[in-house]
């Protein structure tokens, strides 16, 4: 069997958030991690190759710097690496990434598709879907306990309320939920492999059946017409009194307030 | 001179660092309290190859350098000195000296296993009458036919109890040295379980209390003879040479402490309020700060250099030497500026400065004290 | 793209087991300010087996027409039915804008649909409007007008984006579920209703429905709820609830909290409120022993008031509540609970 998994590096929000000029990320300001819940997809294709026996392919696109996600996911356990990186790719929006990706996963062999449900940067949970969408097969999203039978793949699809047992044939996408797993860690000696071995780079020549007009910033349909820190809500009146008198005054707030 | 850690080396510490605060930051308090080894700790650790680190790969290991198994030893200091020296017996003082004096046989049947953290290391040097002076042993290892028979006993042993895989070191004759009689030593690989070996007392201890110190007591204790370590008579060399090695573990223990005590500060002295500002608006704290962070940047310094030299070179005494007496009095004084810096709150238990504080002591006593290491180095200089 | 030909605002009507989902209406609350700008009407698109009947409650919430797209292929939410679905009726229909709830079935279908149309799609919006791109001229670029500017925060609500979709059709955003306002019902309303199927044919991407376990909830649903009393891990026990429970019996309201009580396992996912629970904008929100983290923040300053009490005075809730009080709450809450009682007893 073969995996195939989008992973993404992402600016560790805890780190705080940076802009260029034009409105768009400044990526190489911040310290980046990978994005949680691809490590949790990473993580299912993994546990796939230990149950099945499988090759794990990792795919990223980025900046060249995005490499260190690739070897981390080497680390873990993946077979091979490919980072997708031009300049002409930079500032895409969802539908111009998925386009990219799904053009450097048709140079591949697959059963399976594994992407995050969403990154932690953009929250969008778009990407998964499109990309099975461009490579025209089934999309499963908000996949947890990820089993194989035969040439199908069986999952529980979640909902707000509920989850579908769904079966889908190979090839198909999986988006994963964090919450499906606990990543196992890199060890030591994984990572010095990892930086031994050879990673795929990957720039626009070397996508598959994609128009330029659907690539980068250009090929974005979404356009960025501002961005900034969030402006918060104001602090009100702040109080330290002892229990019966603030007691009151928050009665006398709620009464103010016609609440009561 | 290049001062930037490679790649591989950074990725290694994200590694160690995600894997401290995650699964051995949560626990450090309550190890220190309970004095309970931190099992699941070691067979997490165990699963991840940190038991093995610079082991080669054929024996089981990682097959990675001295300096990322010091990065190791080190973040998990970080957080929980116990931890860290649990790493470091294991690693320096047991797996260390089999790779460097084993047998392929040795190697096969005691190497493996330790490098996958299927079995734990321990190491018996000292004795109630042979601290820093190692001639003093009594511990006597006798042949009998195809067995050696040890007798005696060994204190303060870090993994104590908890190991299945000792080194120890025993008097088996006497040899004429320069016109005088002096013990011929020599080194054992000891099974938990062999009849005959026990173990005494727990030791209560100040710091590092969760590291199951423990009396080994050999009597009448049957090992093969296969089980001798290295060659007969050459027991000194190997521990001093194993010690070089083991100085550089708890370097870079110390070199932890010293850097979790910095950073919890850090963060206090930003949060803490006294008059109207935080503490860390003060300048005593900015230049306390100021002089903790350069020494534990210069104690960082030293400490990858001995382990580059380990890497390098086949003598780093004085490195190691160097690198230990640096930094754990470092340790010392940083934990103990830390404590300070916390006022009341670093002398109550719930704050991690105080048990910082109490683990840093021993890194200036164990492995050769702070005066053997000046011992060792002035006489390199004297030679 | 001929960009003229799109009119209308269009909404996904999300249903499930042939329940409209309080989403749906939201939205079309939503669309209607919209369709007004725009000079337009609001189209609701209606999708599922055996659903007809659900049009007119669409009519009361403000659609002036919907669309059924009704086939036994549809009982079920599956991608790519409904994908194929609501993607032929953009295609047979044009709307100018598209709005789909930023729900677990919203959040699939979105995407599926914006890649095979080919356009935009702008994710888990929280503020719609009508306005220019750019916002401001630009020498050298033509300003339009009457665009569908979309905010939405990101960077886990450390940052806000808007978002235009100018130069192509539909304008897509999936909207956060408890953001928009729907509005009264307006009894006996009625829609034009027209039915449309494209024709289903099953084939790989048709994926097959195995099982279908329903979660049993027994609480009210927080983004419902008027009166929220949010207990954080200051609370310092699932039994100390207890105090924050007796306060919301005495208001009508229910009980929710932060992520740090979930990871606890205190209390259920479903009462957390932030960024990874759910957006809630009640009267009244209590935030107690919640220290106010900026995720959960984002899940709750658009409440009406917010009342905070915390022991520890430097917390963050304190920036974004209108009244705080520094204190115990183990002192200050049965106290409050009690003076409530008394007050609405005595006001009966």
């Amino acid at each position: 069997m073969k995996i195939v998994v989008c992973i993404k590096q992402v600016p560790d929000t805890k780190g705080g958030v940076k802009f260029n000029p034009d409105g768009t990320l400044d990526r190489g300001a911040m310290l980046t991690i990978m994005n949680p819940d691809d490590k949790a997809g990473l993580e299912a294709a993994l546990r796939l190759k230990d149950q099945y026996g499988a090759e794990v392919t990792v795919v990223t696109m980025g900046l060249p710097k995005a490499e260190e996600v690739l070897r981390e996911a080497m680390a873990m356990g993946a077979d091979k690496g490919i980072l997708v990186t031009d300049r002409v790719l930079g500032g895409a929006d969802t539908w111009a990434t998925s386009t990219t990706i799904a053009g450097a996963i048709r140079n591949l062999e697959y059963d399976l598709i594994i992407t995050g449900r969403q990154a932690i940067d953009g929250d969008t949970a778009q990407v998964g879907p499109q990309i099975s969408e461009h490579l025209d097969i089934p999309v499963i999203s908000y996949a947890q306990n990820i089993k194989i039978e035969g040439d199908s793949v069986i999952v529980e699809r979640q909902y707000e309320d509920r989850y579908h047992v769904v079966k889908a044939k190979m090839p198909c996408l999986i988006t994963a939920l964090s919450e499906l797993n606990e990543p196992r860690y890199m060890t030591p000696g994984g990572i010095f492999d990892a930086y031994k071995q050879e990673i795929t780079v990957w720039g626009r020549a070397d996508l598959k059946d994609v128009d330029d007009a659907n690539l980068g910033l250009k090929g974005s349909p979404t356009k960025i017409a501002k961005a900034s820190d969030k402006v918060r809500k104001g602090a009100g009146e702040k109080v330290t009194l002892d229990p019966d008198e603030s007691v009151s005054y928050i009665v006398d707030k709620l009464k103010v307030k016609h609440v009561i | 001179m290049d001062f930037t850690l490679s790649k591989e080396h950074e990725m290694a510490r994200a590694l160690f660092k995600e894997f401290a605060e995650k699964e051995v930051k949560p626990l450090a308090q309550e190890v220190d309290e309970t004095e309970v080894f931190p099992r699941e700790t070691v067979e997490k650790m165990a699963k991840l190859g940190f038991l093995g680190i610079p082991v080669p790969k054929e024996y089981g290991g990682q097959g990675c350098d001295p300096l990322t198994y010091a990065m190791c030893v080190e973040e998990l200091s970080k957080v929980c000195g116990t931890t860290g020296v649990i790493v470091s017996a294991h690693t320096s003082l047991c797996c260390d000296p089999i790779m460097t004096y084993g047998t392929e046989e040795q190697k096969q049947k005691y190497l493996i296993p330790l490098a996958k953290g299927e079995k734990l290391g321990a190491f018996g040097l000292t004795e109630p009458g042979a601290g820093t002076d190692a001639q003093g042993q009594q511990t006597k290892a006798v042949l009998d036919g195809d067995e050696w028979v040890l007798n005696g006993s060994k204190c303060f042993i870090t993994n104590g109890k908890e190991a299945d895989v000792y080194v120890i070191f025993a008097i088996t004759g006497m040899v004429e040295k320069r016109g005088r009689m002096s013990k011929e030593i020599t080194a054992f690989i000891v099974e938990k379980g062999t009849p005959g070996f026990t173990f005494g007392t727990k030791e209560k201890k100040m710091g590092i209390r969760g590291s199951s110190t423990y009396e080994l007591i050999f009597t009448d204790c049957r090992i093969p003879k296969d089980n001798m370590l290295g060659q007969q008579g050459k027991g000194f060399g190997i521990a001093m040479h194993t010690l070089d090695g083991g100085r550089i573990g708890i370097a870079s223990q110390a070199l932890g402490l010293a850097e979790g005590a910095l950073e919890t500060t850090i963060q206090y002295v930003k949060e803490r309020k006294q008059f109207g500002r935080t503490i860390g608006a003060f300048q005593n704290t900015q230049f306390q700060l100021a002089d903790m962070a350069t020494k534990v940047q210069a104690a960082q310094m030293l400490v990858y250099k001995a382990a580059m030299a380990k890497a390098t070179q086949k003598v780093y005494s004085v490195e190691a030497a160097m690198a230990k007496l640096y930094a754990a009095e470092v340790a010392m004084e940083v934990t103990t500026k830390a404590v300070q810096l916390h006022g009341g709150y670093g002398y109550i238990r719930e704050y991690d400065v105080e048990r910082m504080m109490r683990d840093a002591k021993i890194t200036e006593i164990y492995e050769g004290t702070s005066e053997v290491q000046r011992m060792v180095i002035s006489g390199a200089l004297l030679k | 793209m001929n960009l003229e030909e799109y009119k209308g605002v269009y909404v996904f009507a999300q249903q499930v087991d042939n329940e409209i989902s309080s989403i749906a209406f939201e939205l079309l609350g939503k669309a209607k300010d919209l369709a007004k700008d725009l000079s337009t009407d609001v189209t609701a698109v209606l999708i599922g087996s055996g659903i007809k009947g659900l049009a007119d409650q669409l009519a009361e919430y403000g659609a002036d027409k919907v669309i059924v797209v009704d086939d036994p292929e549809l009982k079920d939410y599956r991608t790519e039915p409904y994908a194929h679905a609501l993607a032929s009726v953009i295609n047979q229909y044009k709307p100018e804008i598209m709005l789909v709830g930023a729900t677990a079935i919203g959040r699939d279908l979105g995407p599926r649909v914006s890649a095979r149309v080919a356009t935009g799609l702008t994710a888990d919006c929280t503020v719609l409007e009508i306005g220019d791109f750019p916002l401001q001229a630009v020498p050298g670029q033509e300003q339009l007008h009457n665009q569908l500017l979309m905010t939405r925060p990101a960077f886990g609500g450390n940052t806000i984006a808007t978002i235009a979709c100018p130069y192509n059709r539909p304008q897509m955003a999936t909207v956060r579920a408890g953001v928009m306002q729907k509005i009264d019902p307006i009894k006996g309303a009625k829609a034009v209703v027209e039915e449309y199927n494209p024709g289903f044919t099953p084939d790989n991407k048709y994926v097959e429905i195995l099982d279908i376990v329903k979660a049993v909830t027994e609480t009210v649903d927080i983004m419902d709820a008027k009166i929220l009393v949010s207990g954080g891990r200051g609370v310092g026990s699932p039994e100390n609830f207890k105090i924050l429970e007796e306060l919301a019996e005495v208001l009508g309201g229910t009980v929710s909290c932060s992520r740090a009580v979930v990871d606890s396992g205190w209390k259920p996912k479903d009462l957390q409120v932030g960024q990874t629970g759910k957006t809630v904008r009640p009267n009244v929100y209590f935030a107690i022993g919640i220290s106010g983290a900026i995720q959960h923040v984002a899940g709750m300053e658009e409440s009406d008031i917010i009342v905070a009490i915390n022991k520890d005075a430097d917390a963050p809730i304190f920036d974004v509540a209108d009244y705080g009080v520094v204190g115990d709450l183990n002192k200050i809450v049965p106290k409050l609970t009690a003076a409530l009682k008394a007050e609405i007893a005595a006001a009966k």
